[in-house]
């Protein structure tokens, strides 16, 4: 099917597009690298959005070193995310995610800021962001407010980016000496979306464990991190169903996916283990 | 009356040979030139409101909005397209019992299904009919759905077709031996449920027409991506009320078929019945979410079976009843109860066993119409057969290749008519498992897989026969009535510049017809294949014939290729021997010259033929023929079809805690007779092969109770893509039939028939340490999980 | 609507090395207009929804999805498609070897995996088989079971590496 768009407008910066954005009445819809903002308007999901195309904002793109925090700007590209050397050195989980997402035409295009602000419980960068316990910067002609990741991510497709508001960035904790983070997920091929997928993150302070595809959002599994701070994997594998309640849907059923995320969990700890041995 | 095409040095040596195909090199340029590529002036383009419930009646269309809409120029009901266009009614008189309803091109009163046309809306570019149609109010009443299959016959499962009395659409019970005697007295006897899941083809291009009708003419031009243009020249013609004459069917680049494109679709008939109306050229092309909804589905089946075999592991029965649910009608004009009918024609085709029964239950449902869909029943009949056959052997603690070769008919035993009475001309099963066997290194694949059992690895070895039916006569739809035709021609002609051309009546779909009809010729004339230009795909040019489907094109097509590139030769020859003063019989034609036919010496190009004949043919003896053109038709007679055979392994791992199945590679040995093209019978196989791999592992059409498609776009319903593919090794024997001159018979189907066993067979080969067995297609890692008993709620 | 939203736009951007000026829908994605507006009917729509790829196109060097980028977005880009890639004769020897090996049937894939084969390929040595699928494994092709355009692109590979001939 064709787009049916109801206007669209190209801002020259932030500024500019937080203008734009107030003024559509409500029907603005922020443009990033559109690659899934545009395959649901050309399945006609979403029509006569007002278009607000952020692409060029400079200003929003790019990664950076903040002392102990990596600082990285909505609009970096997921291919930017996979090949950049800060990003592998301080926050490797990202890097690693970046294979499991879609394929190379998508990933030149689409961008960080844009998978979060999406959403999708299936997606890899939401629940990286919630293992790493990141920072969402947000802003609106008002001011910035900073989002913690936990308190993010609130629904399929919901977030707490308000009306009018642009997610700019994020900003992560650099990894201390000794972390470990890894991401597992089964999915059906290669670049489809997981049927269940988990970020591990162990620092000093204990475990973060993010699960995706289980649940109408991505899930910081506590209890189950609980469990692995105490040494009890098989505990934390027990644990994981109290922490998430998965959907049915035509590639899997909650059973599944709950089974999956046990194994997943094993495999992490195992890939971690491995890794120290 | 096959003739020899054994000695690799003998002139003019094309056929057997891998030869580039004429077509690749605009293909790779990006110069193909598919429906949607063409524009005509006035083109507009149409888009279709579609039934958003599985059942409803329509009780009002209002237009009102639509027309304020840039671009839109008109809507069109259901009434008003039945005023041009007639409804047709698909059922075949061979096929007892048939029966389906008349159907419109846009439904009138009542939609049956969730896609099906209610409304056209027509544009000045396909984004504003779109919007039109967004816009167009349908009001609905909505009626009780049917959906599922095994309750449709159900005394209080509502009737879906009220004139049609049931649900029922078809049904035949073939029996053959004593069946219940049988099962008595067997040794052992396995019992399976199976399960195919519902398929569409996702043809890369979209269905796509342009219809364009010129009253001052009187005629209607469609160019379409279809298989069969002569079928589609004939519907056009008796539903819109055309002579058949006055319309003409165009098929060029065609962007994947596989049986999609080979039936009659109410939206396009709609767009040509629009065209009519409108007097210009009317493009619909659908678009991916549509297709999902209105490209026929195929293979869903459900079948209870069972097996019977002795002791020492002969095959003494089978009993089948095999049910499929067909969607709202039966698809026009082939039917929807072939493959039912192809189940019960090819479960045990390998074998030789005498007591054989099965049914096949065709019943309605308001789901997307199934039919024809590449390899046509087989894939779930080599399923029920060689699944059979595996638990047979694993009950018997046999080996799975031993079993086979005791029950294979033996390559001598031809011609042999089988127990679901399949006549076979010529089968190589044990010769192909033999080569298999060696392709493989089966023994040494079976030490692998018990030493990395040890280590906890769980691969599986699957193999698979079958047979595949092809080159089919009348028998499959001309004695039923339908305007489909199995013989086909081709016409031969030489140039002044001693070039040739060749018209044929099937089609070029991306397998290599052109490439295939041009080395034909070459050899039959005596020129280089490059001499060669092949046209295909217009029904005002071509010979009239059946086009692409039934892997017909090389067996039948070929044959007509054949034929008259001969008859041509001797027209050429003729023509030289009174100009070179000679007798016809010392003259031969090779690369482009007339030779001396003992010695090899040229005595004249063709070139220096065509100079004379055409610019002075005053110098030639008066009365000489001298026509440079032959045509020849052909069709088969001896046997209805002419079945090949094959077999194929698979060897895969399975992840037991996850349920993920890794395919590690696979081969696949068949007997297509004479190879005309070896590299574009290896990509049928290939390309085959993966199709069916895709049934095995991924592609299932979901609905919910209430008819709605769940998964229908390119992320929801999974298509094999590469990285999940394995290699394939494909190897050959060939038994050439003896109907025809060039022996071939059919490749493009025997891939997608024997793969989903192949799989089915290794998985369970996989899991049978760990008691566990799989029969439901598409095998998922949460049913292979479920049959583990990991998962249990 | 604001006046500062518009449902046309003009765009600047060269296509296969020419310059092109344009008033587009802003709804259009590239491949459309590709297609409708320069007659460029190499890429193909499909799916329409970012998963087939056989609209894949080059745009400022890299292979993109032509149905997910709006025709405003490409103001200003360099898009390279296999009508250009073949005049330049960057891409013949892939062409060459996607015939050798009948890596296509119907070629309605062709032209996108040719732009996701020259990406694999530009970046130099010889990709494993497992990585040549990987990295095409976002391109649908029905036809071939992809066996061979693997046996291509790992030809080409292998020949531009100087280890046999393509």
């Amino acid at each position: 099917m064709k787009a049916s768009v109801g206007g669209y407008a190209r801002a020259s910066d932030l500024q500019h597009a937080l203008e734009l954005l107030s003024g559509s009445d409500g029907l603005g819809r922020v443009l990033a690298g559109g690659q899934s903002l545009i395959a649901a308007m050309n399945m006609r999901l979403s029509a006569g959005d007002l278009l607000v195309d952020i692409s060029r904002v400079s200003e929003l793109s790019g990664v950076s070193d903040a002392g102990d925090r990596l600082l990285i700007g909505a609009l970096t590209r997921h291919v930017e995310i996979g090949r950049n050397p800060l990003i592998r050195e301080y926050a490797p989980l990202l890097s690693q995610a970046v294979q499991y997402i879609a394929h190379a035409a998508i990933r030149n295009r689409g961008t960080i800021g844009g998978a979060l602000a999406h959403a999708d419980p299936a997606a890899e960068f939401p629940a990286c962001i919630l293992a790493l316990g990141a920072t969402l910067h947000i802003e609106g002609l008002t001011g910035r407010r900073d989002v913690a990741a936990e308190d993010f991510f609130q629904d399929v497709f919901e977030t707490a980016i308000g009306e009018g508001e642009i997610l700019t960035g994020i900003s992560i904790p650099k990894t201390e000496a000794n972390e470990a983070q890894v991401i597992e997920e089964v999915a059906r091929r290669s670049g489809d979306y997981a049927l269940a997928g988990l970020c591990l993150v162990k620092r000093s302070a204990g475990h973060r464990l993010a699960l995706f595809s289980v649940g109408p959002r991505p899930l910081l599994a506590r209890s189950a991190m609980a469990a692995l701070d105490r040494g009890d994997l098989e505990g934390a594998a027990e644990a994981l169903c109290d922490d998430m309640d998965p959907p049915s849907d035509t590639q899997a059923s909650g059973a599944y996916r709950q089974h999956l995320a046990q194994v997943l969990l094993r495999r992490a700890v195992a890939r971690i283990e491995g890794a120290n041995a | 009356m096959t003739i020899e095409f054994g000695n690799p040095d003998r002139p003019n040596s094309y056929i057997g040979k891998t030869v580039p195909r004429p077509n690749a090199g605009r293909l790779v340029q990006g110069r193909g030139r598919y429906v949607d590529d063409i524009v005509l002036p006035r083109m507009v383009h149409v888009a279709f409101v579609r039934s958003p419930f599985a059942h409803a009646r329509i009780t009002g269309i209002d237009a009102g909005e639509v027309k304020s809409v840039k671009g839109v120029l008109r809507v069109f009901t259901g009434k008003d397209i039945a005023e041009v266009c007639t409804p047709w009614v698909a059922v075949l008189a061979h096929l007892k019992g048939l029966k389906s309803p008349p159907e419109y091109p846009i439904a009138v009163d009542r939609a049956c299904w969730v896609g099906e046309p209610v409304a056209a809306v027509v544009a000045t570019s396909r984004a504003a009919a779109e919007d039109g149609a967004a816009l167009i109010d349908v009001d609905y009443d909505p009626l009780p759905v049917v959906t599922d299959m095994m309750s449709a016959l159900d005394a209080d499962t509502p009737v879906l077709h009220e004139d049609m009395g049931d649900n029922l659409a078809f049904r035949r019970l073939h029996e053959a031996g004593d069946v219940e005697a049988a099962f008595k007295s067997a040794h052992k006897v396995v019992s399976t449920r199976f399960r195919t899941a519902r398929h569409t083809g996702v043809t890369l291009e979209p269905r796509s027409i342009l219809a364009d009708w010129n009253p001052a003419e009187g005629q209607l031009t469609a160019y379409h991506a279809t298989q069969a243009p002569h079928m589609i020249q004939t519907v056009l013609a008796e539903h819109l009320g055309v002579p058949e004459g006055r319309v003409r069917v165009i098929c060029g680049d065609v962007g994947g078929s596989y049986g999609i494109k080979v039936h009659v679709y109410p939206d396009e008939v709609a767009t040509a019945a629009i065209a009519k109306i409108m007097a210009r050229p009317v493009k619909f092309v659908a678009d991916r979410l549509e297709s999902f909804t209105t490209d026929i589905h195929a293979r869903d089946h459900e079948i209870e079976a069972r097996i019977a075999v002795e002791e020492d592991g002969s095959i003494t029965a089978m009993d089948i009843d095999d049910w499929t649910a067909i969607g709202a009608y039966s698809v026009y004009p082939r039917t929807s109860a072939i493959e039912g009918n192809q189940v019960v024609n090819l479960c045990g085709g390998p074998y030789d066993f005498k007591n054989y029964r099965a049914q096949t239950t065709v019943v309605f449902q308001n789901k997307t119409p199934t039919c024809q869909y590449r390899a046509v029943g087989h894939p779930i009949a080599v399923a029920i057969t060689e699944g059979l056959v595996d638990q047979a052997a694993a009950e018997l603690g046999m080996d799975p290749v031993e079993i086979r070769r005791r029950n294979m008919f033996r390559d001598d035993a031809y011609p042999v008519t089988s127990p679901a009475n399949m006549r076979f001309e010529g089968l190589s099963h044990h010769a192909s498992m033999d080569k298999l066997m060696a392709l493989m290194d089966y023994d040494g694949l079976r030490a692998e897989q018990a030493e990395l059992r040890k280590a906890g690895i769980h691969r599986g070895i699957g193999i698979a026969s079958f047979i595949e039916l092809t080159n089919p006569s009348p028998f499959m739809y001309g004695i039923g009535g339908a305007r489909i035709s199995a013989q086909d021609g081709c016409t031969v002609r030489m140039d002044p510049d001693g070039s040739l051309v060749a018209l044929s009546g099937v089609t070029e779909q991306g397998q290599g017809t052109e490439a295939m009809l041009s080395q034909i010729v070459a050899e039959g004339v005596g020129v280089s294949p490059d001499k060669v230009r092949v046209i295909t795909g217009d029904t005002q040019v071509t010979p009239y014939g059946g086009g692409t489907w039934a892997s017909r094109g090389a067996g039948i097509g070929g044959e007509a290729a054949l034929q008259s590139a001969r008859a041509l030769r001797e027209s050429i020859l003729t023509v030289a021997a009174a100009m070179l003063q000679t007798e016809q019989s010392r003259l031969d034609i090779r690369d482009g010259q007339v030779v001396d036919a003992a010695t090899g010496d040229n005595r004249m190009p063709l070139e220096e033929l065509g100079r004379i004949v055409y610019f002075r043919g005053d110098t030639l003896p008066k009365g000489l023929p001298r026509e440079l053109v032959q045509t020849r038709h052909f069709i088969t007679s001896d046997y209805p079809f002419a079945f090949t055979n094959g077999v194929q392994a698979s060897y895969l791992e399975v992840d037991i805690e996850t349920g993920v199945v890794k395919l590690l590679k696979h081969w696949c040995v068949e007997d297509c007779g004479r190879i005309i093209n070896p590299q574009l019978v290896d990509e049928q196989i290939r390309g085959g092969i993966v199709q069916g791999l895709g049934g095995a592992l991924f592609e299932e059409i979901h609905y919910d109770a209430d008819g709605q498609l769940l998964n229908g776009s390119m992320a929801d319903y999974l298509v094999p893509m590469a990285a999940e593919m394995p290699d394939m090794v494909v190897g050959h024997v060939e038994t050439p039939t003896k109907e025809s001159m060039l022996g071939a018979k059919g490749a493009g189907e025997a891939g997608t028939a024997g793969a989903p066993a192949a799989v089915m067979n290794a998985i369970n080969d996989a899991l049978r340490p760990r008691g566990a067995q799989v029969t439901e297609m598409p095998f998922t890692p949460e049913r292979i999980l479920r049959a583990l008993g990991v998962l249990k709620d | 609507m604001s006046e500062a939203f518009r449902d046309r736009i003009d765009i600047t951007l060269t296509v296969n090395g020419e310059s092109v000026e344009a008033r587009v829908p802003v709804g259009q994605h590239l491949t459309d207009f590709l297609r409708l507006e320069l007659g460029l009917t190499g890429a193909h729509a499909s799916c329409e929804h970012g998963v087939c790829g056989a609209c894949t196109v080059q745009v400022d060097g890299a292979p993109i999805r032509g149905c997910l980028m709006l025709a405003p977005q490409a103001d200003g880009a360099e898009v390279w498609t296999v009508e250009g890639l073949t005049d330049t004769a960057a891409i013949k020897d892939l062409q060459e070897a996607f015939v050798a090996k009948n890596a296509l049937q119907c070629g309605f894939c062709t032209p996108g995996m040719l732009v996701a084969a020259k990406d694999l390929l530009s970046r130099g040595g010889v990709p494993s088989r497992q990585e040549i699928r990987e990295h095409m494994s976002g391109n649908y092709c029905r036809c071939t079971g992809y066996e061979a355009i693997v046996d291509a692109v790992e030809t080409v590979a292998q020949a531009r590496a100087g280890k046999g001939a393509a």
